[in-house]
């Protein structure tokens, strides 16, 4: 019976082996996605989304495009998928993760006719500087959104709400909101500082307590934040991290929720900004046909649609859409800028003398206006402000470089104790 | 009312040992079980995934691995790794010390590889930072097995908790070392932050030096458990501790010995997936890939022989490679549905070797007489 099925199996696996062989002239392959994690978290299904239409919008059939998920940081699997893809006659790869950076550049010194793309990366801007020692290579590109603009319009219907829950003359007290952030970094910080930037247009005085995860990814720890934060009194919460556990804890508690990189049904939902991709894949496809070119450090923003708001949640205020389409269209033109310094001060990063203070890149002046400030941009690894990146009385943030730089905590926010 | 107290209640069936299977028929049993794995899980696939069908499943998994001579070598060097971790269990398992802590000796190992380069690469000379990434990482990794070893040998504490526990550190530990080196926060370490001076030599191609090292572990070991003094005294503890007190084996020593040894093991796995790592040689709290978890079912499925266990490493390495191809090909952009079908491939392998121990004998149906 048992030599049966072995017989029966193996006849199976040689048929098998025929097909394969049969079936090796595909289309020609363009463009391969790399994913961290996958469609199970939220961040990476954004790129498999719009990857895949993207590769529909410019006609390319499924036999020319592959999407491979579950590619961790750690190690040199990344590197080998890569060089897989490469060798197999990809044009262009794309990494999605912050930690595939490394691998990707050494494909791209090796693989010098194949493009590889890298979101949330920061490398590319080394070769901005004409810096020989550092520069990488031109195939090597890297990828970011001005979310901050996003964030920002986030954060005027935020601000609508709590006007519509308390009244234009909100208390101190009413006038106080959450966030749960992932890690400590700019990326984070330059996102909800955006956030609170938006809400303080509308609602002056203000107040924000973020509470940090240390993980992209912990709902439960999410949850217990958000829970954390509504208990010290906040009576709107929004957070950057992956999971859906900070929707869970203000659906439990019915406090208003500013969500990222998706929507929920909640009747708590007011709205969310997120990156759309599409963009940029569309562009990475016409470069690795050679049809076009890819920047070698792309910034998407309102213009070019990589920057969205999602439609209104039942929790927003009345008139909403028309004091964000207003504000929408000003952020475009350029009449308000997000990170203008008359908007905010910086007194308590001045004043901070803890190990990450910022104090030392910090120029203020008298009011507690930044007058300049050395942000990291140039990414050796050092830690160091090097670029000074305010001009006309504006943080330029993501003009230097597409990932964000601004990391310092303004005041009004402060960083609450993380939940055990 | 009906009487029950005639009623005879038998099992439906029971299990009995087996008498030993030869070769032949254990063979048969084990790669009919394998194919049959490979079978439900190509349905599975096939049900699940708009496209494809189960010829689809076996060619794409084959194609994961044999592709290309580069996705062999990448085989053969994960197979290696995984080789090495088995090899480093396997004195342990045989001594009954239920080392559960691979992952833990596996970072630590790898964080001392890592603390040597970044603090003496480019400083001392490359050759002499090699030596003592070599020695930290082996004394680290099994500093990380004889702390449980100690407990264990001397208060008798529950050494499957203990290394259980020791792995949850060590991931705090590299936590703690990437918080302190990367400031930026991002809590990710990447290769440029560390020197290229004073990382393993590559021999031949990024994978050759892996898999020389892993095939020199095996051939350590083979002959350590087979035909050394201190292999036969780790049986001899595993069998029965009086027995190996009475013919006056030092017990403790012998549990803390071979432990060493398991830990250096795991400690030079962990030098190797850091910095031999050709393309990243950052460590992050991943780097053990789970390898001490995956290498307790290799071990065990090998039935604690090293040739055994080869094969089955080979068999899961092959899988672990193929996976990915197939989840390509199948269009599946989820990790769930590929992980439930390695899952069901790995309880048929584990049913397999039941049935190869045991017997199940059915009850016959006697007809009683109206």
């Amino acid at each position: 019976m048992k030599k049966l099925l072995t017989l029966v199996l193996t006849v199976v696996m040689a048929v098998g082996c025929c097909f394969g062989l049969a079936s090796c002239g595909k289309g020609d392959p363009v463009v391969a996605l790399i994913c961290l994690h996958g469609e199970e978290s939220s961040y990476d299904k954004n790129f498999i989304d719009a990857f895949e239409a993207a590769c529909e919008a410019k006609g390319l059939s499924e036999d020319q495009y592959d999407i491979i998920t579950g590619i961790p940081e750690e190690g040199d699997d990344c590197y080998n998928k890569a060089v897989q893809f490469a060798s197999s006659g990809y044009k262009a790869v794309f990494a999605d993760s912050f930690g595939h950076e490394a691998n990707m550049i050494k494909a791209a010194k090796e693989f010098p006719e194949v493009h590889f793309c890298h979101a949330t990366g920061t490398k590319s801007s080394l070769s901005l500087d004409n810096d020989a020692t550092n520069d990488t290579p031109a195939n090597f590109h890297n990828a970011f959104a001005s979310i901050y603009e996003g964030r920002y319009l986030a954060g005027v219907a935020a601000g609508l709400k709590l006007v519509e829950l308390y009244g234009d003359d909100i208390t101190d007290d009413e006038a106080k909101i959450g966030y749960v952030g992932a890690h400590p970094y700019a990326e984070v910080i330059s996102g909800y500082t955006s956030f609170f930037l938006g809400v303080k247009s509308i609602v002056p005085n203000v107040t924000m307590e973020v509470k940090y995860t240390y993980s992209w990814y912990d709902e439960l720890k999410e949850k217990a934040s958000a829970l954390a934060l509504i208990n010290n009194g906040a009576k709107l919460v929004s957070g950057h991290a992956d999971s859906m556990g900070v929707p869970a804890a203000c659906k439990e508690k019915n406090v208003p929720n500013v969500f990222y990189n998706g929507t929920t049904t909640e009747d708590t939902f007011v709205i969310a900004s997120k990156i759309n991709w599409q963009p940029y894949f569309e562009m990475m496809i016409d470069g690795a046909l050679g049809k076009g070119t890819i920047v070698k450090d792309y910034c998407g923003n309102l213009s070019t649609g990589s920057v969205q708001i999602t439609a209104l949640g039942k929790a927003a205020a009345e008139g909403t859409q028309a004091k964000l389409d207003d504000v929408k269209a000003k952020l475009i033109s350029g009449e308000i800028k997000v990170f203008n310094t008359a908007n905010f001060t910086v007194r308590n990063a001045k004043a901070d003398t803890s190990a990450f203070s910022k104090a030392g890149a910090i120029t203020m002046d008298a009011d507690g206006h930044l007058t300049a400030y050395l942000a990291d941009v140039i990414d050796v690894g050092d830690y160091v402000g090097e670029t000074n990146v305010i001009a006309n009385g504006v943080f330029e943030e993501s003009k230097h470089r597409s990932a964000p730089y601004f990391d310092i905590v303004i005041d009004g926010i402060t960083i609450g104790a993380d939940v055990e | 009312m009906v009487n029950t107290k005639n009623i005879v209640r038998e099992p439906l069936f029971h299990v009995s040992k087996r008498d030993e299977l030869s070769f032949g028929k254990k063979t048969i049993v084990y790669v009919a079980s394998v194919f049959c794995a490979l079978l439900i899980g190509a349905i599975i696939c096939s049900i699940a995934s708009p496209k494809g069908n189960p010829v689809m499943f076996f060619v794409s998994l084959f194609e994961g691995v044999f592709a290309s001579s580069r996705s062999i070598w990448e085989m053969l060097r994960d197979m290696a790794l995984l080789l090495s971790v088995s090899m480093a269990l396997l004195p342990a398992f045989k001594m009954r010390f239920w080392n559960l802590g691979g992952n833990g000796q596996i970072l630590m190992g790898g964080l001392a590889a890592n603390v040597c380069l970044i603090t003496l690469g480019g400083v001392i000379g490359d050759f002499w930072v090699v030596l003592l990434s070599v020695i930290a990482s082996m004394v680290v990794g099994a500093i990380w097995a004889v702390i449980p070893a100690i407990f264990k040998a001397l208060f008798n504490a529950n050494e499957s908790l203990f290394t259980l526990m020791m792995n949850y550190i060590a991931q705090c530990c590299v936590t703690l070392f990437i918080a302190i080196v990367v400031k930026g926060g991002s809590s990710v370490l990447t290769d440029d932050q560390l020197p290229q001076g004073g990382r393993l030599p590559i021999v031949g191609n990024q994978f050759l030096l892996t898999i020389i090292v892993g095939a020199l572990i095996f051939g350590f070991m083979f002959i350590y458990t087979k035909y050394t003094k201190g292999g036969y005294e780790l049986a001899v503890v595993g069998d029965s501790q009086n027995t190996a007190k009475y013919v006056g084996i030092k017990v403790k020593s012998v549990i803390i010995r071979t432990l060493a040894i398991s830990g250096a093991i795991c400690g030079i796995v962990g030098l190797l997936v850091t910095s031999g790592n050709y393309a990243n040689a950052a460590i992050g709290v991943g780097s053990a890939k789970n390898m001490g978890f995956t290498a307790i079912m290799t071990t065990w499925l090998g039935n604690c022989n090293p040739i055994m266990i080869l094969v089955s490493c080979a068999l899961v390495s092959f899988i672990n490679k193929g996976m990915p191809q197939v989840r390509m090909a199948f269009k599946l952009k989820g990790e769930s549905f590929s992980n439930l079908v390695v899952g069901i491939i790995y309880f048929f392998i584990i049913a397999c070797s039941f049935i190869i121990q045991y017997k199940i004998t059915f009850s016959k149906k006697k007809k009683e007489a109206k």
